[in-house]
């Protein structure tokens, strides 16, 4: 069971306070109407699936219900970092 | 009763001879003591044979003193109480105590299936099932029935589980799993450094291996060192102390699961309390002191029972005072197997011979048992055990240095008793747990953990360091490390120095392996040397294939003693390291979980909340069944005395035709937005317009995922110019409430908007039929309730029954409907007055069936009933609730015109009518348009919902249909299982009152 550092109450609490909500830093496309086909299809339906740093989205569900970002890596678990919705990581594993 | 422990030495051990014990196994009554564990009270009793293999029915005997067991699992205790497969090595005796063999029929001792093991051995390889009770296909449900009764293990309970138990969360510093000499000092520096610690140990006390030692630690004695390190650690306020506990699993970010045996010592149920705990411990710092498993070694009949593990024998000699055998030869590739030797000496019984396949064993123990007068066979094995129901030769073969060729012939010696030392394996599991694969160490022989990114230490055997002095030495360090202190203590035991060990796991024979009597590399699955061979040859190279193919480390055991030994036979056939080909890795849990303990007090009404509505009493008196929506209780439908289900629905629909009827919709999902952008959030994630609702009217939105699939549906109503109150379907509302929280946070941050779930807080009672408007008459006089005045979906404040409250003018059966909402304090309160008012129009409560009913006939659509995520506003005919003109992009707009969502032939949703009008079509019918195609036949669709509609006269149905609703008029096909098939034409699915104007009304 992960233990997650909420960045809006600043403590760490158990997972099951969390619900998972996805890949992080998908901006939804100010102009929907304006893409192509192809380019709203990969906005709705197309994630990364790295094995390794992930960037996600957490909801504190059973908490302040804020939802924030968080960077583990899918082989380990390990949560490096967590930060404010609107805030950008810091751990990248080199890439920007 | 039998109580001549025939095994039991007069003196020694932990065990208190003046407190006699009696149990019970397989109907015969015998004596054991106050301190026995099930397996050394029946070894003191000379009882051999305790269950029947998995595969062969070779009868087995107790082989180990702890958790690797194999062999003796039992089913303890009877009827309510009992439990299936724990190991006899680790229940601790108490009066009383019944166990029974878990297999062999007609029983253990003389079982008819031995026969077949023995005729079919050889037909019986790895694979076997797959390859024989897999053909014919069908047949395969008869012949596992046969399996499972031939094989089986222990018979779980039918009835409830009379005990209770519990659940605690934990928090420390140091967390330090085993308590023997490594844990116990890491303990001791991680406590006296003042970190809160919690010790755990599957044992009844701590000291590990020290309780059946005759080693000093700074000079006093090992066990008495180990009762002053608990004693010590017991009086530490900031320690845990935690015996009867196994850690069983190691999971992310230093979260551990163990389970405490709180009362199992003493009886099968609790007198008091909860019997077992399961313990949910976040550690800052992991220290484990799991200790090592002793090997067996692969020899011909080595699963005969009298076989067992040498550090075993000594465990029962020192700690139980329980010698196994008189007659032992003790077969040894290192040292460990000298101090059995001596051990079993003291006792007075006799040791042939030890047998060591080292070529030139010397040092200091070996000096010691050449000084005691037992004979030393150097660079000898033990190739093959010999007896029927228990070991009565040992075949002694010399073999060369490698240990893999014999070099003469081989020679008996009689023995009851064989004591086998192969090395040790470091208890991996747990480092394994979290995903950190173990590495293999030369230098130790084994695997060890391998690199972990939790904040994991390692101390004493568990990396190889299998000195008592080692131990002790390295779990100061790591105490103190993970204490982030230095080691205050040093410990010295004396010369325990050792000549190196080999390292030896197949033992060869005269006849090759194929063809030498079954050499056991994993007892529990009857995994043999030959049948890894086999797999081999059949192209099983990678380990994890050979595991699953020959079942090896499966089962309970999980691979505790078999495993090392099945991937060094893996990695000689294949010409490989034991390092290249690899280790399957360890999952939880190290030993058996009880479901009862898993549950913990998360059963019955408990494991999952029921909420109920304020009217739920008024529902139970007036008979209400009730349905599960989500966590909530609805009232189902009403019966009453005589009537069947669909006689119930009829009257309560008809009700609400011809009069009034009257539904508790409390349990809509309630949610209250309110903020300067309330209205333009509405407008982005509802497929139509609220920039023009007015304050006083509601409006009917349709939710889409992005997908443009429809997600949600509910009455919003405008409560002020910056405040709604959005309803959402039952099961939804949770969802609904994260998907708006969602948005707001992460997307739309600018927009000034709200959100709070009160679905609680208001009791909902919604009545609708031509006498509505009568009965709300009687109750309020505040509103203008005129046709005119309070018009189809508006809403008003009024005062309801003196009671101030909101009441909608909306309708989900198609009739004049009110729904009055009040604070659910006050909800029954106004339910009953609403009852009281209706009384003279025959007012009639209805549940959710009888809703769902009149809503069909009405066309309106259950989201989740008549969509699954793949339907489109468009699908299901709902054109006019999306907005065309507005001007910002609505959350699934953009998928409209993607091609698979704009093709005409979707799938529709339709309204389908029965041919035959007395009909009523299953609801999950396929639907096809030629009944007598061929199977498989072409699908068109689905049935939803279907019913019989008792104010139509006729069955009534929607369902989705390709190209749909370009086929209306068409007739469809609904082929059953039955072999019936049921005809229908499409048609719309507005059924009752297609022009809308009774709810107008």
């Amino acid at each position: 069971m992960l233990h997650i550092y909420c960045p809006y109450c600043e403590e760490m609490r158990e997972e099951e306070e969390f619900s998972y909500s996805g890949e992080a830093h998908i901006a939804r496309p100010t102009d929907p109407e304006s893409l192509t086909d192809a380019q709203w299809g990969d906005y709705v339906f197309f994630r990364t699936n790295p094995r390794g740093l992930h960037h996600e989205m957490w909801n504190h569900a059973a908490g302040c219900r804020r939802y924030f970002n968080a960077t583990r890596n899918t082989q380990t678990y390990e949560i490096h970092e967590t930060y404010k919705m609107g805030e950008q990581p810091t751990v990248t594993g080199g890439k920007p | 009763m039998s109580s001549n422990q025939n095994n039991r030495l007069e003196t020694g051990g932990r065990i208190d001879r003046s407190k006699p014990l009696t149990f019970t196994w397989n109907g015969k009554q015998f004596q054991g003591y106050q301190g026995d564990t099930l397996a050394s009270a029946m070894l003191a009793n000379d009882i051999k044979v305790v269950g029947r293999s998995f595969k062969y029915s070779r009868p087995r005997g107790i082989f180990g003193h702890g958790a690797e067991e194999a062999n003796a699992l039992m089913q303890l205790g009877v009827g309510k109480e009992t439990i299936p497969n724990p190991r006899a090595t680790q229940i601790e005796l108490f009066n009383g105590l019944t166990a029974t063999a878990t297999n062999g029929w007609p029983n253990a001792d003389f079982d008819l299936m031995e026969w077949v093991g023995k005729i079919g051995g050889k037909m019986m390889p790895p694979g076997f099932y797959y390859k024989t009770f897999m053909w014919p296909e069908k047949m395969w449900m008869t012949y596992e029935k046969f399996i499972r009764k031939a094989a089986g293990y222990g018979k779980a309970s039918l009835e409830a589980d009379p005990d209770t138990y519990d659940k605690m969360n934990r928090h420390c510093d140091v967390m330090v799993v085993g308590s023997g000499p490594a844990g116990l000092a890491a303990a001791l520096e991680a406590g006296r450094a003042g970190k809160r610690v919690i010790l755990a140990d599957e044992q009844n006390e701590f000291g590990g291996t020290l309780l059946a030692s005759k080693q000093t630690i700074n000079g006093q004695p090992a066990s008495e060192w180990a009762e002053a390190a608990a004693a010590e650690l017991a009086a530490m306020d900031n320690v845990l102390c935690l015996t009867r506990t196994t850690v069983f699993g190691y999971y992310d970010q230093n979260f551990l699961g163990a389970l405490e045996r709180r009362t199992d010592h003493d009886g099968m149920t609790a007198k008091s309390g909860t019997r077992q705990r399961i313990h949910r411990i976040r550690a800052h710092q992991v220290v484990l002191a799991s200790g090592a498993i002793e090997r067996p070694l692969v020899f011909a009949n080595n699963d005969l029972p009298g076989v067992m593990l040498s550090g075993s024998v000594a465990t029962y000699v020192n700690r139980f005072g329980v010698v196994p055998g008189n007659r032992c030869v003790v077969m040894t590739t290192n040292d460990s197997g000298y101090q059995t030797a001596l051990d079993i000496t003291a006792a007075g019984r006799t040791v042939v011979a030890i047998v060591d396949t080292r070529h030139n064993p010397a040092g200091r123990l070996v000096d010691a048992a050449r000084a005691a007068g037992i004979t030393v066979k150097a660079g000898h094995a033990i190739i093959e055990a010999k007896g029927s129901k228990q070991v009565t030769d040992a075949l002694v073969a010399p073999i060369d240095a490698t240990g893999e060729n014999l070099t003469g012939p081989a020679t008996s010696m009689s023995c009851d008793l064989i004591a086998v030392a192969g090395g040790w394996s470091p208890v991996v599991h747990l480092s394994c747990h979290t995903g950190s694969r173990p590495q293999w160490s030369d230098e130790v022989a084994a695997f060890v953990p391998g690199p972990t990114i939790q904040h994991q230490h390692l101390a004493g055997a568990i990396n190889g360091e299998y000195t008592t002095a080692g131990a002790l030495n390295t779990g100061a360090q790591m105490g103190a490390k993970a204490a982030g202190s230095e080691a205050a203590s040093t410990y010295d035991c004396g010369d325990e120095s050792v000549c190196p060990a080999q390292a030896m796991y197949l033992v060869p024979h005269t006849k090759p392996v194929s063809r030498a009597p079954k050499q056991f590399v994993d007892f529990q699955n009857d995994v043999t040397a030959a049948g890894i061979e086999l797999a081999n040859r059949e192209g099983f190279e990678s380990i994890e294939h050979v595991k699953r193919y020959t079942a090896m480390g499966f089962g309970t055991d999980q691979g505790k003693t078999g495993n090392i030994n099945g991937m060094a036979i893996t990695a000689k056939n294949l010409g490989k390291t034991i390092a290249e080909t690899g280790t399957t890795i360890f999952r939880p849990a190290y030993t058996p979980v009880t479901f009862g303990a898993i549950g913990g007090r998360d059963i019955g009404e408990l494991l999952d909340p029921s909420r109920h509505t304020a009217m739920h009493p008024w529902h139970l008196d007036n008979g209400a069944l009730f349905e599960n929506v989500g966590q909530w209780k609805r009232p189902w439908y009403y019966p009453q005395a005589g009537e069947s289900m669909q006689q119930t629905l009829n009257r309560e629909c008809m009700a609400v035709r011809n009069s009034v009827g009257i539904l508790d919709a409390s349990t809509l999902g309630k949610i209250d937005i309110q903020g300067k952008d309330a209205r333009e959030f509405l407008n982005r994630v509802y497929t139509n317009a609220f920039s023009k609702l007015a304050v006083g009217k509601c409006r009917y939105g349709l939710m889409l995922k992005e997908d443009g699939m429809v997600f949600d549906d509910g009455v919003t109503a405008c409560l002020g110019e910056n405040h709604f109150l959005m309803t959402t379907t039952s099961g939804g509302a949770a969802g609904v409430m994260a998907w708006l929280e969602m948005w707001s946070q992460t997307e739309w941050p600018e927009l000034e908007v709200y959100f709070t779930s009160v679905t609680d807080h208001w009791a909902t009672c919604s009545f609708s039929g031509p006498n509505a408007r009568k009965v709300l008459e009687k109750l309020c006089d505040d509103v203008d309730l005129s046709s005119d005045a309070f018009k189809f979906m508006d809403w008003r404040e009024g005062t309801v029954a003196d009671i101030k409250a909101r009441i909608f003018r909306i309708s989900f059966t198609g009739e004049l409907a009110f729904e009055v909402n009040v604070p659910a304090n006050q909800g029954l309160y106004m339910w009953q007055k609403i009852m009281a008012a209706g009384e003279e129009f025959g007012i009639t409560p209805y549940g959710t069936e009888s809703m769902h009913v009149l809503r069909a006939e009405k066309g309106y659509i259950i989201v989740g009933q008549d969509t699954d995520g793949s339907v489109t506003p468009q699908d299901c005919g709902m054109h006019w609730v999306v907005g065309k003109n507005k001007e910002f992009s609505f959350l699934g707009k953009r998928s409209f015109s993607r091609p698979d969502t704009s093709r005409e032939d979707r799938k529709h949703l339709v309204g389908l009518k029965p041919i035959d009008p007395t009909a009523v079509i299953p609801e999950g019918s396929q639907i096809v348009a030629d009944p007598n195609q061929p199977i498989p036949m072409d699908m068109l669709g689905h049935v939803t919902s279907s019913y019989w509609s008792e104010c139509l006269g006729h069955g009534i149905a929607m369902g989705t249909v390709i190209s749909g609703q370009h086929k209306m008029g068409e007739t469809v096909y609904c082929p059953l299982a039955d072999g019936r098939v049921l005809a229908a034409e499409i048609c719309s699915p507005v059924f009752y009152d297609p022009k809308g104007e009774r709810h107008h009304d």
